[in-house]
């Protein structure tokens, strides 16, 4: 479904991604996995094209991407869900989900998909008056993701679902990637979290310094012993 | 001095007050949503004003238009110029230091004032229309006063609606919040940022209509507005339409009932002595939040 082909990108001087090249097909959840600034958030961006790309091809079902400019790439059905949720604080719950389905095709489906959103997240149908940025973490981490689902996505792109969330909460957001997963929708998220979400997905790639380092199944990542001694502390 | 709660003229003053704090209130809401949206202040903005009366009063004294089409023009004129203005000099500079937008279109504003005195004189015109006045008691109404009003009113009902219904509205709400987002939501800032500066020259063209059935048109009556529209910004709270809606009734009534009880000069003096004692008292406006 999405195909990454030694993909290069950055910010200004700043190189954040070297020759990345990496694949998610329909229906599979992939994670990125890696330390802090090893470029997962970059990897995100470019695919939404909010940076640019300075080498390399990035395909959605075989339309190229690279000429597509950041506000068309949801059209495709590839949808965002950023780093720290970015929910619009003083609109209401109602009022993100709606600017998640802002582009025309998604309007015409604007009450299924709210009452689909909503059967998902019954919480958010109470809070729907409500402004989005007095809600808790966990709840917000919620309408981000409703959010990102109005439109009607193939791809759900998540940054960090759980970063900064309380230990609880934390496994409440990893239940939810795993509802999405169930509704059909195919994943590519990322995540610092690695025991965690390495138990939702079904491959995983580890980024280091821009680069790909390592990649395969959840169990074979899981079991590394290099993998295990970085990242899970064990 | 008698009591005033039972002098006719002293209502009058009040109505008229509230009247003129209609049009302030209009006259404010292009302002504010240009710099709650864009972060950037119009200095120019009256001077649009001042354009807009002008395609009126050409349009319908000149050309023989009908007063409704010619008004329909005016505010039409001003909105492709508003989004002119932000398309061809606030875009560039968007994202340089903000000394910079105020310093262009404090630029924009000699220059249309210096293009309108070149191509127009510096004669005042006047359009012409009366509608009469109403009388209610003791009291005379002017009807023009009045309809400015309830337009007043009207507008600021409509972009409120506008704002909170429809999903360009809510991008536009949503854009003052997170303009860096809107990419993923499949919504172009510059879009956005285009339609809203037009908008905002849309507000000024309708402020426009109300003032040419109200003032003389000269090159520089952007002046008497200009100053006036900007502190009933700020004392609302810049970008915050609610709290420039209250400061422009609580101006208006400051000059209507200045001039009750002194001469309508006095009204401007103490009004203005009020917003300075406000700025010490709450810098912030009325309602607002930024710092």
């Amino acid at each position: 479904m999405l195909e990454l082909k030694n993909v290069s990108a950055g910010y200004g001087t700043f190189q954040a991604l070297f020759d990345v090249s990496l694949e998610v097909r329909a229906g599979e959840a992939v994670a990125v996995i890696g330390p802090n600034g090893a470029g997962k958030t970059s990897l995100l961006r470019v695919i939404s094209k909010v940076i640019d790309l300075n080498g390399g091809q990035i395909s959605m079902e075989g339309v190229a991407l690279n000429d597509v400019p950041a506000h068309r790439i949801i059209e495709l059905g590839i949808a965002h869900v950023p780093e720290h949720r970015r929910l619009f604080p003083r609109l209401t719950v109602e009022e993100n989900l709606k600017m998640g389905g802002f582009i025309a095709d998604a309007r015409a489906h604007f009450e299924e998909r709210l009452a689909y959103v909503y059967e998902l997240f019954p919480r958010m149908k109470e809070r729907r008056h409500q402004l989005a940025g007095t809600m808790s973490g966990g709840e917000q981490q919620m309408c981000a993701i409703g959010r990102g689902l109005m439109s009607g996505p193939k791809l759900l792109l998540l940054d960090e679902p759980s970063a900064g969330l309380a230990p609880v909460i934390v496994q409440q957001v990893f239940d939810l990637v795993r509802r999405i997963r169930q509704e059909g929708y195919t994943v590519l998220i990322v995540e610092q979290n690695i025991q965690q979400v390495l138990k939702v997905v079904d491959r995983a790639y580890l980024l280091e310094v821009g680069q790909i380092k390592m990649s395969g199944s959840s169990q074979e990542l899981l079991e590394n012993d290099d993998v295990r001694r970085a990242y899970i502390g064990l | 001095m008698d009591f005033p709660l039972t002098d006719p003229f002293f209502w009058e003053t009040v109505i008229q007050g509230l009247l003129f704090g209609g049009v302030l209130a209009l006259l404010s809401l292009g302002l504010n949503i240009i710099f709650g949206v864009i972060d950037v202040v119009w200095i120019c903005y009256a001077e649009l004003i001042m354009i807009g009366m002008y395609t009126i009063y050409f349009l319908y004294s000149d050309y023989g238009v009908p007063l409704p089409l010619a008004m329909g023009g005016g505010v039409l004129v001003v909105a492709v110029l508003g989004a002119a203005l932000h398309h061809f000099i606030i875009r560039p500079i968007l994202h340089t230091e903000p000394i910079n937008q105020l310093l262009v279109t404090g630029g924009v504003l000699f220059f249309l004032q210096g293009f309108a005195t070149l191509a127009f004189s510096v004669e005042f015109r006047n359009l012409g229309v009366s509608f009469g006045s109403i009388e209610a008691g003791d009291m005379y109404i002017p009807t023009t006063r009045l309809l400015a009003f309830v337009v007043s009113l009207v507008a600021v009902v409509g972009l409120w609606l506008f704002l909170k219904r429809t999903y360009l509205g809510t991008a536009i709400r949503a854009i003052s919040q997170d303009r860096d987002v809107m990419p993923l939501m499949g919504v172009s800032p510059r879009k956005i940022y285009l339609v809203t500066s037009a908008l905002g020259g849309g507000l000024a063209g309708l402020g426009a209509c109300l003032l040419v059935l109200l003032y003389d048109i000269h090159p520089a009556i952007g002046l008497t507005f200009g100053p006036i529209t900007f502190m009933v910004c700020v004392m609302g709270g810049l970008g915050n339409m609610i709290g420039g809606f209250i400061a422009a009734f609580i101006f208006a009534e400051f000059i209507a009932l200045g001039g009750f009880y002194a001469e309508i000069e006095w009204g401007y003096v103490i009004a203005f002595a009020f917003f300075i004692v406000m700025m010490f008292i709450r810098p912030q406006g009325i309602l607002g939040t930024k710092n």
